[in-house]
């Protein structure tokens, strides 16, 4: 079957003007002279954001127990919605009736939607995908849904956020084989029909999104014709499921190197410390994933050297905070040996301060990683980095070691 | 399971006999400001209790609070410390006098009157006898009840004497979803006071309440003073929990918000209640404070009484 290559002139005349005027929203403020590491400003809509960054994920309009004002005290400047949730309940038309995603959930910073492609990996057995769209049943009461381009543009438009993504055709990363060259094709047919059902340009960013899985070929012809769409920013999907992370870095590098440097460059679902120290050396520029806050629920406490699984008995009489050097409110009133007790009460307190912390540790690290790029000492920062995390940087896992040296970064 | 020596009391970690001097050093180890003595609470537990073992509990309450005050004399770290006493008696007048006249002779800090808790009717038969347990205590020291938390039940025991007041009342509420709309300021004038709740109480008691018990899913029943979040109506309602309400939920929600949260299981929807619910709470004792000050009472229990249901 003959793939369909859409150009960029089977896009209608009038989305040729969007395209043409979609706007540049990253300022590059630093770059790593060694490696692909850059420091930047995103300029959107409800305020600058420093890049790199790393975006919570609060998936039905509220993040895991913590309010806006703790979320905003913490320093974050843009989180995640997800459409696919948020277009069942409470429904676009509500959201738009109370002001849009902001409004309603009382954000004042920005805001990135997930378009619902990635519902179609994680609750595969719930859809189907055809050229239309994905056809989801709803698993609260078995309805179907047909979330096409253009209805998860339409919703994104309701819901106002400040970076919208397409809809792409997602595959898992353990797929291989035809479907993974059918999805990377229909992705890019999908990104022209969000490119033309996008409403809101002006105000809302709409992202592409690479995908073709872990073939470098296919990730190439998908980075040469979407890059050949003028959107404000680009993503790499497709990765951070099941695949080695051999392949993984390989296929972030492969991606960074033929995306244009003058726009951001968000890889999705990495949040890992580590992941995120190395994909930043590989010249990525926003993160966002659902672990910390979720390993926070799980009573584990994100540190420098790993985490602290606070519910072990070890910690029964540890007064001292998680980690004396963090700045968060967590750390700042409450030692281990509290937390520990509250983990094996009834009660979910402990689930919130823990929250608190693990988002505090993953964008304190996000910053202290743009200082070391913008005093041009990321080289050292990295090494320092791993030290701390494997005890010596020679110990760190060997495909972060060659991701990094790939990119003239040497440890030990 | 209670004997002359120990109260049984189920924790995390399983039984623990609680005799007197483990009861003190844990209160060593705690350094409370104050604290409720040791006693036999098991009479208010049971059905019908038996006039022996009333009277029992008073007996035994009464050695526990001497052993304590004992230890605690001797106790450094705990001179600080002030105990409670404990007064039990069950259902019997006599034990319940007798209980309140023999705690008074000792030298505790304040009186907690344990077994009055349980539902609607169960207080109302009970405040004779508050009132005449109150008569015996010195005017000027506390007296604490617990386990009363229903604005109508609070002044109740407020108008018998009782200080303060430990219950899960607003916990409770969030819990099933609700959040406090009572109105306390007896200074408004009813029209404007049902202006305020939106005419929400009026739509409550359209509701049938069986109704309302099955969408909650919970044994508590859902009070007159409160709105629960979880129904449908609140959907679309971007009105604040309380108009007025300078809580941060009120200040920064929407009730169509805290219905989402509520909807889809949310941790933040019992941090948004529990704040709200707090504020609401503390705002109507403050309310029953300044209307004894100000010898209005009597109006702010004409409203209270107007809205329980």
């Amino acid at each position: 079957m003959a793939h369909v290559v859409p150009t960029v002139k089977m896009a209608g005349v009038a989305t040729q003007a969007s395209l043409e005027s979609a706007p540049r929203i990253m300022r590059l403020v630093a770059e790593c002279s060694r490696s692909r590491a850059r420091a930047g400003e995103l300029r959107l809509p409800h305020g600058t954001v420093a890049t790199p960054v790393f975006m919570p994920v609060g998936t039905q309009a509220t993040m895991k127990g913590i309010t806006t004002e703790q979320l905003d005290a913490l320093g974050c400047r843009i989180c995640l919605g997800n459409t696919y949730h948020l277009g069942l309940r409470p429904g676009p038309e509500l959201i738009q009736k109370a002001n849009g995603l902001h409004g309603f959930m009382n954000w004042p910073h920005n805001l990135l939607t997930d378009s619902g492609g990635f519902q179609m990996v994680s609750l595969v057995s719930l859809s189907e995908v055809t050229e239309e769209g994905v056809r989801f049943r709803s698993p609260y009461d078995g309805s179907e849904t047909l979330l096409s381009p253009e209805k998860s543009v339409q919703i994104q438009n309701a819901l106002g956020s400040d970076i919208i993504m397409q809809l792409d055709d997602v595959v898992s990363s353990t797929v291989t084989g035809p479907r993974v060259e059918e999805a990377m094709y229909r992705s890019i047919r999908w990104l022209d029909r969000c490119i033309a059902a996008h409403q809101r340009p002006d105000k809302q960013n709409l992202f592409a999104i690479i995908q073709g899985g872990l073939d470098a070929d296919l990730r190439a012809t998908c980075l040469e014709e979407m890059t050949k769409r003028d959107v404000p920013g680009f993503a790499i999907g497709g990765l951070s499921g099941g695949e080695s992370k051999s392949q993984f870095w390989r296929m972030v590098a492969l991606s960074t190197s033929r995306l244009p440097k003058d726009k951001p460059r968000y890889l999705m679902g990495v949040g890992y410390a580590t992941d995120l120290v190395v994909c930043v050396a590989l010249g990525c520029d926003m993160f966002d994933c659902v672990f910390p806050t979720r390993t926070a629920r799980f009573g584990s406490a994100l540190v420098p050297t790993g985490n602290l699984q606070l519910r072990k008995k070890v910690f029964e009489k540890d007064f001292g905070p998680i980690n004396p050097e963090c700045t968060c409110p967590t750390c700042q009133k409450h030692s281990r040996a509290f937390l520990h007790a509250l983990l094996h009460s009834d009660n979910t307190a402990a689930l919130h301060h823990l929250t608190v912390h693990n988002i505090a540790y993953q964008l304190q690290l996000m910053s202290a990683v743009r200082t070391s790029i913008v005093e041009k000492r990321f080289p050292d920062f990295v090494r320092d980095f791993m030290g701390t995390m494997y005890g010596d940087p020679t110990l760190c896992p060997t495909w972060a070691t060659d991701a990094l040296a790939s990119v003239g970064i040497t440890l030990g | 399971i209670v004997r002359w020596q120990s109260v049984s009391v189920w924790s995390v970690a399983g039984r623990v006999e609680m005799t007197v001097s483990k009861f003190m050093a844990i209160q060593q180890a705690l350094q409370p400001d104050w604290f409720q003595c040791l006693s036999d609470g098991e009479v208010s537990c049971k059905e019908a209790a038996s006039i022996k073992r009333v009277r029992k509990s008073v007996d035994r309450s009464l050695l526990f609070l001497d052993n304590c005050l004992r230890l605690q004399e001797e106790s450094e770290v705990l001179q600080k410390s002030v105990i409670i006493g404990v007064i039990e008696g069950g259902d019997v007048m006599e034990e319940r006098l007798r209980s309140a006249r023999e705690t008074a002779k000792r030298p505790v800090g304040g009186f907690l009157l344990d077994g009055f808790q349980g539902n609607p009717t169960t207080l109302e038969t009970r405040l004779c006898l508050l009132s005449s347990v109150t008569a015996e205590l010195p005017e000027d020291k506390p007296r604490l009840i617990s386990g009363i938390g229903r604005p109508d039940e609070v002044l109740k025991c407020i108008e018998r004497g009782v200080d303060l007041f430990e219950s899960f009342f607003p916990y409770q509420v969030t819990e099933r979803g609700g959040a406090l709309t009572f109105s306390f300021d007896y200074q408004l004038n009813p029209e404007e006071i049902l202006l305020q709740q939106n005419g929400t109480q009026e739509e409550i008691k359209c509701v049938d309440q069986i109704k309302k018990m099955e969408i909650t899913g919970c044994n508590q029943e859902i009070t007159s003073f409160e709105i629960n979040l979880k129904e449908k109506m609140y959907q679309e309602d971007f009105n604040p929990l309380v108009r007025g309400c300078s809580c941060y939920c009120c200040k920064n929600h929407t009730r169509a918000y805290v219905h989402h949260l509520l909807v889809t299981n949310e941790l933040l929807a019992g941090v948004l209640l529990m704040m709200h619910n707090f504020e609401h709470y503390f705002g109507f004792f403050h309310s029953v404070r300044e209307a004894l000050k100000h010898d209005k009472l009597a109006q702010l229990k004409e409203l209270i009484h107007r809205q329980a249901s």
